[in-house]
């Protein structure tokens, strides 16, 4: 069955970008002039979510309306559970569990061949939504979220801008913009963010990310294979280096610029959605990596996880070191991520790189903190710093982009 | 118990440096503390004053400096 709906995938070509300026001109101008139109968001955000699940896609956008009742019960409950003055810590496990449970199914289902499985499994985007879903079940744990307001939990966990693939916004934090109109003046700042960061994104992944991905990564991927099922043995050559930067720099820009994009439309309506990447390629180690790249998924990671994870631990006194806590908390961090990303061996194997490689790195801190006077520290060992991190991170995405699969055991 | 005085000796235990000149520096930024270090400070904190601090009111840009966090436990101790 198929209907000959135009479908349109989020902030794919230019003509995407003509349709939601035109949509969103009602929404800039009531804005301007101190009005949050929420009926028009509203009618407007339905029209650009159906505009991604019609037509070809029109199994996706059923599986995404089952999954959005079905999260709904699960949150009502637990607040109504949690209403009643409970707090439980099984109930708290159990909700959290059933949560991620469509995610798990979809992780899982989607690790075997290709049309072995007879209908179409989850929908564009519902790792982010769960992030959102779950993030408000830990946060109404902890009292730190007392009511959970049905329309704006809807609106939150649809909000269109992001709903593909992030940056993923807190509850909290979202109710807060979305209640309010902001004063002219902090709206014409807005406004000027918003439009600076569409044409950066333009730049990032229409032209940058472009060169890298769709011009330069085929034609050294192919030279990269021939060159490589002719050296023999681990296949390893020149290209396979160049693959490693220059799907890195892909990476970076295509995700960034989509992440502008998605930053941006959120700025033109009045919503404050935070940053993902924060020049990524400075950092000086890998902890601070972590604090710049695709900083949305590992702050939620970092709180919803390692820092809770670590909290529960301590308070039981389950480890009687620190530093073992803090790496057990790692791994365990990186290995999720990394089975959130697919069950496939290169991205485990990358969770298990970044976990071990920020232990090495606090390792090091440790190490740098009691010899502070013998270590020199100056402008050379901070670009030192800089070079090493770069070529770590570059390599663990060469792990993560599945390329030494597709050399080694022909697929990916 | 004077809640200044009570906030560095925390510090101090968690980073080994005595913060009482610093009370305004940044102490994520300059690599003092980090997560783990944030989460027993957390714990340390509710034992000694007594109050209750959730991981989901931590921010860290709440909590980054000596004076933040005094202000923050000495907001939580009137709750």
């Amino acid at each position: 069955m198929n209907f000959n709906f135009i479908n349109l995938q989020p902030y794919s070509n230019p003509q995407y970008f003509i349709y939601l300026m035109i949509a969103l001109i009602p929404i800039i101008l009531g804005l301007y002039f101190g009005h949050r139109f929420k009926t028009y968001e509203a009618i407007f955000s339905i029209v650009f979510l159906f505009l991604i699940f019609d037509g070809s896609h029109w199994q996706q956008g059923v599986n995404l309306l089952i999954w959005l009742v079905y999260e709904f019960i699960l949150t009502f409950a637990y607040q109504y559970y949690r209403h009643h003055g409970k707090n439980k810590t099984w109930v708290f496990s159990l909700a959290v569990i059933l949560a991620i449970i469509p995610l798990a199914a979809v992780k899982y289902l989607t690790a075997f061949p290709d049309n072995s499985i007879g209908f179409v499994i989850g929908f564009l985007g519902i790792s982010y939504v769960t992030f959102k879903t779950v993030q408000v079940i830990m946060e109404m744990r902890d009292g730190a979220i007392k009511k959970v307001d049905p329309v704006t939990y809807a609106r939150f966990l649809l909000f269109f801008p992001t709903i593909s693939s992030g940056p993923i916004d807190r509850y909290r934090r979202f109710k807060k913009d979305y209640e309010k109109v902001p004063t002219r003046d902090a709206y014409i700042t807005d406004l000027q963010y918003a439009v600076r960061y569409l044409f950066q994104g333009f730049l990032y992944k229409f032209v940058i990310g472009w060169f890298f991905g769709t011009y330069w990564l085929p034609k050294i991927t192919a030279s990269a294979l021939v060159v490589g099922n002719a050296n023999g043995g681990l296949k390893l050559s020149w290209w396979v280096l160049a693959y490693m930067y220059c799907y890195s720099m892909y990476l970076f820009f295509d995700f960034a610029g989509y992440s502008l994009f998605a930053v941006s439309i959120s700025y033109f309506m009045g919503i404050h959605t935070p940053m993902n990447f924060n020049k990524p390629f400075i950092s000086k180690n890998i902890k601070d990596f972590w604090n710049r790249w695709h900083m949305t998924l590992s702050f939620w990671f970092r709180d919803y996880i390692y820092m809770r994870f670590s909290f529960f631990a301590m308070k039981k006194k389950l480890f009687k070191n620190r530093i073992r806590l803090s790496q057990v908390s790692y791994f365990l961090l990186f290995l999720i991520q990394g089975f959130w990303h697919g069950l496939t061996w290169y991205y485990i194997v990358y969770g298990i790189f970044h976990a071990s490689a920020i232990c090495i790195n606090d390792m090091w801190l440790r190490f740098k903190g009691k010899h502070k006077k013998q270590i020199p520290s100056n402008k050379f060992t901070e670009w030192f710093a800089i070079f090493l991190t770069f070529n770590v991170v570059c390599f663990s995405f060469l792990i993560f982009s599945g390329f030494l699969s597709q050399l080694w055991f022909g697929w990916k | 118990m004077d809640t200044k005085q009570g906030v560095l000796d925390i510090l101090n235990d968690l980073t080994g440096e005595d913060l009482s000149d610093q009370m305004d520096e940044n102490i994520f930024d300059n690599g003092l503390m980090d997560s783990m270090a944030s989460v027993q400070m957390l714990l340390s904190l509710q034992e000694k004053f007594d109050i209750d601090v959730p991981v989901s009111e931590f921010k860290r840009a709440e909590w980054d400096t000596p004076n933040k966090i005094v202000a923050k436990v000495e907001s939580l101790e009137n709750e």
